[in-house]
């Protein structure tokens, strides 16, 4: 592994080994002492055009117990805001000798750019890129899953096992989410079976091609499917009104017909969990009761968050040194409706 | 200890030699857990630190002889004497070798502060591996003292280690690479050494 760009770029065995690499860094982080001397001298920069302060805290936190040097660099208040490009700012950090970017941008498809660009040495990780990918995002809460479900509910040794059989349901804004898009990928490929849930409005074009069922009924998907583990998306607020592009009529309505309350989840199987990738709006997607309920993990996905950060630094950065990190990457196309110049204006 | 001095190899294709067998393996680590016992005037405070993938097994071998020797200890549960140290996360040579996969570090029960801590290994060589495991341990706790057990020493130290307890001690040549398999993990125990002048000794 060279980039992580998307979800799609793990094959299987990849994918366990993740997240069993993410075990062990979990491992070390009950302990009294949670540094690790193994990324020290190393250098990762959090390039970060969107806000996004859990996430760039999260890996910030994760390049730190590994001992390496961690640059945040947002855009907000930098050149960036006065116009400088993308690959301007991706030659700086190379020439600051940067040996990871974790790059967080409003537009899919820019990680793609920066790694094949050939304007960084350095491994490059999606941090999150418009309304294309998230991976880290997935592979945490791949690992939660796989904590709580798998092997009489977490108690055996879960190492090499993927999420075959697991039903998952993925409820609410799927057009705009990237945590969506990854965890369908990254799901399928762990073998679990998932059932988007969403208004039609927020169903996109072309989701016959993801590997998912999809369905326009939550109470429906809770009865018929009986999920393992419901995972909720955070709705943005901005898209409520019609000028925000009118996807739904009322904040009311939406949380009729896709809100997690007390009742949707005492039908669920007594053993499944509740997912949401933060910050939630309490008494939207999901009620307070569901938020705060001894099924809800979502405190848990922080803790992983991290662990599974660790997992991907330590994939990436360990093994060869920078003078094999030369040259464009090799990774997967970049997706639609990306970027595709090479001097790309960021807006702040 | 039987052999003598390692057969050289023909320098063309990989010539491995017996060093051990079973029964020298067992004898050795008989005579080892003996010496643990008696320089530590018994074995109240000892944990066994295996270092995966070859030490765990040792280490496990070890603390049944041990309470086998020295009845009533750790409640005759040979098991609560022996943790694993996996020493990936500290190594000095991460940048130059493809990515490992990193093992479990599993305490014994009791912890590690206080007690003497004995490292159980198959091979030692440079010295490396032990100075990464002498890092880990002092993440984990602080124990009293660090003992260490190889069950092949084949020299060419590059950091000031030595072993406290050795099975066999073994003079080779860079260029041979010596292997250590186990019954737990590769179906039978022996040692072996391995002569290939094309590719230099591995461990």
């Amino acid at each position: 592994m060279r980039h992580l760009l998307s979800a799609a770029d793990l094959d299987l065995a990849e994918a366990v080994h993740v997240l069993d690499t993410a075990g062990q860094m979990a491992a070390t982080q009950a302990r009294e002492i949670k540094k690790l001397p193994t990324l020290r001298g190393r250098t990762v920069v959090n390039l970060f055009f969107e806000d996004s302060t859990r996430t760039r805290i999260s890996f910030e936190t994760a390049a730190k117990r590994l001992s390496a040097d961690v640059i945040n660099f947002s855009a907000k208040g930098s050149s960036v805001s006065k116009g400088e490009s993308l690959k301007d700012t991706a030659l700086t950090l190379q020439a600051m000798g940067a040996d990871a970017v974790v790059i967080r941008h409003q537009s899919s498809g820019a990680p793609h750019t920066l790694a094949r660009s050939g304007w960084t040495h350095g491994a490059v990780v999606n941090a999150g890129d418009g309304t294309h990918q998230h991976p880290t995002q997935a592979l945490l809460d791949a690992y939660t899953l796989r904590r709580h479900l798998v092997g009489a509910s977490g108690r055996d040794d879960v190492t090499g096992r993927d999420l075959a059989g697991l039903k998952v349901a993925i409820v609410g804004d799927v057009l705009h989410s990237r945590v969506a898009r990854s965890n369908v990928q990254l799901l399928h490929t762990l073998g679990a079976q998932v059932t988007l849930v969403a208004p039609p409005t927020l169903v996109p074009v072309g989701v016959e091609a993801w590997p998912a069922r999809v369905s326009y009924h939550l109470d429906e998907v809770v009865e018929e499917v009986q999920p393992d583990a419901i995972m909720m998306l955070r709705v943005q607020r901005e898209r409520m009104s019609s000028a925000g592009g009118g996807f739904f009529p009322s904040p009311l309505e939406y949380t009729r017909g896709y809100g997690l309350d007390a009742r949707r989840l005492a039908a669920m199987p007594e053993h499944a969990i509740v997912l949401h990738p933060g910050p939630m709006n309490r008494g939207l997607e999901i009620s307070a009761e569901a938020a705060d309920s001894p099924r809800a993990v979502i405190v848990e996905q922080v803790a992983n968050g991290v662990a599974v950060r660790m997992a991907v630094l330590y994939l990436l950065l360990s093994g060869s040194g920078p003078e094999h990190r030369g040259g464009p990457g090799t990774s997967a196309g970049v997706p639609e409706g990306s970027l595709s110049t090479d001097e790309t204006k960021v807006e702040a | 200890m039987s052999s003598g001095t390692p057969a050289p190899t023909d320098g063309q294709t990989v010539a491995s030699t017996v060093v051990l067998g079973p029964a020298e393996i067992a004898r050795a680590l008989t005579r080892i857990a003996h010496e643990v016992l008696e320089r530590n005037k018994g074995a109240a405070d000892v944990v066994l630190l295996g270092i995966p993938t070859r030490g765990l097994p040792l280490a496990r071998r070890l603390a049944e002889r041990l309470v086998a020797v020295e009845p009533g200890l750790a409640g005759t549960d040979p098991d609560l004497l022996v943790g694993s140290l996996d020493v990936t996360m500290y190594r000095d040579d991460l940048a130059h070798h493809p990515t490992r996969s990193i093992g479990a570090t599993q305490e014994p029960d009791g912890g590690l502060d206080g007690k003497v801590v004995v490292l159980v290994d198959d091979v030692l060589y440079s010295g490396r591996t032990i100075r990464a495991a002498l890092d880990a341990i002092s993440d984990l706790g602080r124990p009293r003292a660090v003992q260490l057990a190889a069950l092949v020493d084949r020299g060419h130290r590059e950091l000031p280690i030595r072993a406290d307890y050795v099975g066999k001690n073994l003079p080779t040549s860079h260029t041979e690479r010596v292997r250590v398999l186990l019954e737990e993990i590769d179906g039978r125990d022996a040692v072996l050494i391995e002569g290939d002048a094309a590719e230099g000794g591995a461990r």
